[in-house]
């Protein structure tokens, strides 16, 4: 390869590199998950920052010894030394076994610790009352249910602002995940289980909502949006469902589970009562208690299932504390 | 009658998109054209004797290669239309289901019909030479292995035009994977062209480790062994340990949707969060089953292009083995946000990031390989610096990804998707890239052509960068993975710059089609058999390496053995006395092998369609084969004598020995 | 995994190469018994999950019976010891007592497929069949493939049988006995787990 065309190259390569450094920063307040609008996401970003912090740590210095290396030790390069037996020092190995060690260690410290704090089925710590929404993922649309309100939405969801929200998720389609970037991260919506996430917005605004995990033909238009609002406006708006016209029987519930192709935001003025809570049963048999499930599948498993299990019940149990 | 045939047909056979016919036009035409061009140059009986029923390792090898090639190309073709259906936002160039088809074939046909077959293919040419040996433990069930991936491989390959493809994700998790949800054939492809291909792959774990174990020149203790070979050892112990878990997943996501039963699915008491479990029990193994050998590569290329010592031998041996074993500990990071409570999130948070220390060990002795070194830079070395920061980068991000809480904000988003492509092309493509190159020569006799090598080098790795770091902001700003069309106009300058990276790889790859043709016709011939001034054994042979390998098996002092060789030589010292050439025992060649894979294929193909008619006549076949194995096996060997040997070493070698 | 540094000095150098084929294949059968190790364990894992998921159908306890359980673990039991025998019988070099032997684990094997068919017959009878629960499905599965390795090893013993019949005593026929006597013991082992944690845990 000639001078002239590896310079081309060289060019080419640092004007990528360049465009996508601009990119990067123009854009960067705006990317969604860098720009939290809620207390877990904000968390969640702290913590992908000192991640970032403690990797360069290594990361930096080994890219700069990688193009200093490579370019002085280059066979061209007569000035350099060259000692080809030199395969071995105690000394550097027990450098860079350490100091990596060291890092992990105190990243898995602040991990552990995060995990705790940040667990999605807590609660969050507020002086407000909390909103309980109740999510059903179906193919391929979003179905929520106010349960203190009795009003239902079909993607979309509002919320008050700066109260904590507690959603509590299932599935009747296969397993997706329910996703608000800018509020903070996902969770898993099962069929047979019920699960929770705790989030709250800080401020008014219109959020992006979307599924996260694959469900099959149509999944692209499970996407919603979130509209945080002022508590008159939150008051406004349940007043605004309570008067739509539309409602969900337990008829029209089954003709709406169908798989259907996408569908449009709408208000319902009531649901009927407890059908969250036998969607989360549809594949119980009958005389199965109610509390079992989620765990009830697993039986009293071992090994991992087991902590899974161990882990839902033990949510399902303070759900039902909390809902009764 | 008639209307029951077209009905059949319109059912049996993919229809209804242009794609699928250009598909189906195509396969036509290469099939008749290379049956043409075998019986035109009367070439069926070379085929067959030459190649198809051959135990050879070094011919296995290849053919494991050139298949993976091809699939290269299938699994690239898919990842092209999605990208280009991903560039714009609201483009109609691939309807969702047939998106959803891509995004499967493309995860499954990358990692099981490209990187393992890669993979075992450079095990196969690489092992015996590089441990003096005349051929693997087990040359038959060698031969074997190859024929149950390549069945497999047709029979996944075969859904695109008949019958369906799947389309649950690569991993399909059920119940979206289970009957209830995936009623059509696709699935049933899916299970049996990986069930097949997975017995095929653990074998082969089976037959290295023992080559490994049993087969080593005498003087080459386990601490002397070439890097590649520890790292193939090392991945081979992983396949024993992890394939059996994924035999056992299929087999009863099968019996679901087979016979009904209740392992995962949501009624009659199935559970399947299981599902999840026992995939990524195997899935993340697999991950570094891929990617230990790719470091084997570099440990081999970095000494060789350094023309220096490996550094901090035990270290790297040491670092290995850590990883094989974590491998098996850190599943559960697949879902984090399934629910298991903050206790199991710590623990598979704290495992994962553990394999960071050695992985960056790795790292560090590569670079001080390089440090007093004297580096020169053909395409092999070119690949083994590219992979530093591209793994470097990708390890930090996975990194991220181990931090629990904040994966519940990267996980299944675009993030994710630009984190593992990043390690997997960094890590294993390019590794497997710089091994193909470095051992070519040993593979063929000639080297490949270094101008087209380089093109397609900076088109893959600009393509590389173009298409990976736009795809971790865009999952930064909220896109989730296998959405087949997006609506956020926020996405799209990022989207359109991934996809010319997609585009600028294609690119890449249609260079490296070019070298390997023009390279063919035009090539510098590697007369000395160690065309790089290489270390290690297989480059003490001619190139390509004779049947029988070695003319007489190596006496082994050290760890770079020919290298230390070469230095005596050049201090005029005598080369070792290694005795005199005797008769060499050899494996016969077998048809067993392709026919025993043809049956699985027929067995296979009767299970995706139900047809009882035509499984269970398929896998008697299987079980005849067995036995007429066992009953030849004690036949299937012969000698070479001494006088064949001697005219062929004085012909490889020129008389210049 | 180290091997004895040995190795490498007591053979001549220009005889290396020449490695010992039973033993390759001996290693090489050590290690698939190990594959098979994982599998079995996959599938009692799986059970384990899965015990409790009989979706208000009919349970193990209700439906497993002890007594034929344990005429089947005599006779897999005594098989694992009569092919020892006849593994004995060969390092003495007496093929017609090994092959009474070895016909006689088969037969017993046989019968303790019977059995299990029987078994099986039995439940499908009483209402539970693979499609009944997730327990019976794994169920199901786990002693069915233990049952298919039982048939497989008989298929396998009578190919051997043949072999040595027609070609007598070599290096080549004993490997085989020698491996096959380890696979049936293998299949003992696994037995005994399935006795422990698929009925006397379930029924107890």
């Amino acid at each position: 390869m000639g001078k002239k065309r590896r310079s081309l190259v060289r060019a080419a390569f640092s004007a990528v590199m360049l465009v996508m450094t601009m990119l990067l920063l123009s854009g960067c307040a705006d990317y969604m998950v860098l720009d939290p609008k809620g207390p877990i996401a904000a968390k969640q970003l702290d913590l992908m920052i000192i991640t970032v912090i403690l990797c360069a740590i290594i990361i930096v210095p080994v890219l700069v010894i990688t193009f200093v290396i490579v370019w002085r030790y280059r066979a061209s390069n007569k000035k350099a030394d060259y000692k080809p037996e030199w395969a071995h020092s105690n000394l550097l190995e027990t450098i860079w076994w350490g100091i990596p060690i060291v890092i992990i260690i105190v990243l898995a410290i602040i991990t552990v610790r995060y995990t705790h704090e940040l667990e999605p089925a807590k609660a969050l710590a507020s002086d407000k009352e909390e909103v309980t929404i109740q999510v059903v993922s179906l193919n391929w649309k979003w179905l929520f249910l106010y349960p203190e309100e009795g009003i239902a939405t079909l993607n979309t969801i509002t919320i008050p602002e700066d109260r904590p929200v507690r959603f509590e998720l299932t599935a009747d389609s296969p397993m997706n995940s329910f996703w608000i970037p800018e509020l903070g991260g996902q969770i898993y919506a099962m069929s047979g289980m019920s699960m929770a996430l705790h989030l709250q917005a800080d401020e008014p605004g219109t959020y992006f909502g979307t599924a996260a995990n694959f469900t099959g033909e149509h999944f692209e238009n499970m996407t919603f949006d979130v509209h945080a609002t002022s508590d008159a406006d939150y008051e406004k708006w349940i007043a605004e469902a309570k008067a739509s016209p539309n409602t969900i029987t337990k008829e029209s519930y089954e003709e709406m589970s169908k798989p259907t192709e996408s569908e449009e935001p709408t208000l319902y003025s009531s649901f009927p009562e407890g059908i969250y809570e036998s969607i989360v049963t549809k594949y119980m048999h009958e005389g199965a208690e109610l509390h079992q499930h989620g765990s009830a599948a697993e039986g009293e498993a071992e090994g991992t299932a087991s902590a899974d299990s161990q882990a839902n019940s033990e949510e399902h149990d303070s759900s039902s504390h909390k809902g009764h | 009658m008639l209307e029951k045939i077209k009905e059949f047909a319109s059912e049996f056979f993919v229809t209804g998109d242009p794609l699928i016919y250009g598909a189906d036009a195509s396969i036509v035409l290469a099939t008749l054209g290379i049956v043409f061009v075998l019986t035109y140059f009367k070439k069926w009986g070379w085929l067959w004797k030459d190649w198809l029923t051959t135990v050879d390792h070094k011919k296995i090898g290849i053919m494991y290669i050139l298949a993976a090639i091809v699939m290269l190309f299938r699994g690239g073709v898919d990842a092209v239309m999605m990208r280009t259906q991903l560039a714009f936002p609201d483009l109609n160039f691939l309807e969702a289901d047939h998106y959803n088809q891509i995004f499967t074939t493309h995860g499954v046909v990358m990692i099981f019909f490209m990187a393992m077959p890669l993979m075992f293919g450079l095990f196969n040419i690489v092992v015996p030479l590089q441990i003096g040996a005349r051929d693997v433990a087990f040359p038959f069930l060698n031969s074997l292995s190859f024929w149950l991936f390549f069945a497999g491989a047709m029979l996944f390959n075969l859904s695109f035009v008949i019958g369906g493809s799947p389309d649950s994700g690569w991993l399909a998790y059920p119940p979206l994977s289970g009957a209830q949800f995936n009623p059509g054939v696709g699935q049933n492809f899916y299970i049996w062209g990986i069930q097949i291909s997975g017995i095929g792959s653990l074998a082969s774990g089976i037959n290295f480790i023992v080559t490994i174990l049993k087969m080593r020149a005498p003087g080459m203790t386990m601490m002397k062994m070439p890097m590649f070979t520890w790292s193939v050892f090392a991945a081979s112990t992983t396949i024993i340990f992890a394939f059996p878990i994924l035999t056992i997943t299929m087999l009863l996501l099968f019996m679901d949707r087979f016979f009904g039963a209740h392992f995962f699915t949501l009624d009659g008491g199935g559970n399947p969060m299981m599902y999840i479990n026992l995939i990524w029990m195997w899935g993340h193994p697999e991950v570094y089953i891929v990617v230990l050998p790719a470091f084997g590569v570099f440990s081999e290329t970095v000494a060789t292009f350094a023309r220096k010592r490996l550094f901090g031998y035990v270290s790297m041996v040491f670092a290995m083995v850590i990883i094989s074993i974590i491998s098996f500990f850190t599943w559960a990071h697949h879902f984090f946000t399934m629910g298991s409570g903050a206790n199991v999130n710590s623990f598979f948070a704290v495992s994962t990031m553990i394999i960071a220390i050695p992985t960056g060990v790795k790292i560090f002795n590569w670079l001080f390989t390089m440090y007093k070194g004297r580096i020169s830079f053909p395409t092999p070395m070119m690949w083994t610096i590219a992979f530093i920061p591209a793994f470097v980068v990708g390890g930090m991000t996975g990194v991220m990804l181990s931090v629990a809480p904040a994966d519940f904000q990267f996980h299944n988003s675009y993030f994710l998707i630009a984190h593992f492509h990043q390690v997997l092309i960094g890590g294993v493509v390019f590794g497997y890239f710089a091994g193909l190159y470095y051992w070519w020569p040993k593979m063929f006799g000639f080297k490949l052509n270094e101008y087209l090598g380089k093109w397609a080098f900076w088109f893959w790795n600009i393509g590389f960068y173009v298409c990976f770091m736009p795809q971790y902001l865009v999952g930064l700003d909220g896109m989730t993975r296998r959405i087949s069309v997006f609506k956020d106009p926020d996405w799209q300058g990022l989207n359109v710059l991934s996809t010319m990276g997609a585009y600028l790889m294609g690119i890449a790859f249609l260079f490296q089609v070019a070298q390997i043709v023009y390279s063919i016709f035009r090539h510098e011939k590697d007369t000395t058999g160690d065309i790089w001034d290489a270390r290690t054994l297989e480059f003490s042979i001619p190139s390509p390496a004779p049947e029988y390998n070695f003319a007489v098996i190596p006496q082994v002092h050290s760890r770079d053995e020919w290298w230390e060789e070469k230095e005596r030589r050049a201090r005029g010292e005598k080369p070792w006395d290694l005795g005199p050439i005797e008769p060499i025992h050899m494996p016969k060649n077998s048809a067993i092998g392709p026919i025993m894979g043809a049956f699985w294929f027929v067995a296979g193909f009767g299970l995706v369609f139900h047809w009882l008619w035509m499984a269970i006549p398929g896998l008697l076949g299987v079980f005849i084969c067995m036995y007429a194995r066992s009953f030849s096996a004690h036949k299937a060997e012969y000698y070479i004598p001494v006088d064949e040997i001697e005219r062929t070493e004085a012909k490889l070698r020129g008389g210049a020995v | 995994m180290a091997q004895s540094p040995a190795h490498g000095t007591d053979h001549h150098h220009h005889a290396a190469g020449h490695h010992d084929p039973q033993d390759i294949k001996l290693l090489g059968f050590w290690i698939f018994l190990v594959t098979d190790v994982i599998l079995f364990a996959t599938l009692f894992a799986t059970f384990i999950v899965l015990r409790g998921g009989t979706d208000g159908g009919p349970t193990g306890a209700e439906l497993l019976e002890i007594n034929g359980i344990i005429i089947s673990t005599f006779l897999l039991l005594t098989s694992s010891f009569t092919s020892g025998v006849a593994v004995l019988a060969m390092h003495q070099h007496k093929i017609k007592q090994m092959i009474i032997w070895l016909v006689i684990t088969g037969l017993l094997g046989a019968g303790f497929l019977y059995l299990e068919v029987n078994e099986f017959l039995h439940l499908i009878h009483e209402g539970a069949t693979l499609q009944t629960s997730a327990f019976w499905s794994a169920f199901f599965t786990l002693v069915g493939t233990h049952g298919v390795h039982v048939t497989v090893g008989i298929g396998w013993m009578i190919a051997i049988i043949i072999q040595i019949v027609r070609r007598g005593l070599t290096d080549d026929t004993k490997g085989k006995v020698t491996v096959f006597s380890l696979y049936w013991h293998f299949l003992d082992a696994v037995w005994i787990f399935l006795l422990s944690i698929v009925y006397l845990m379930e029924v107890m």
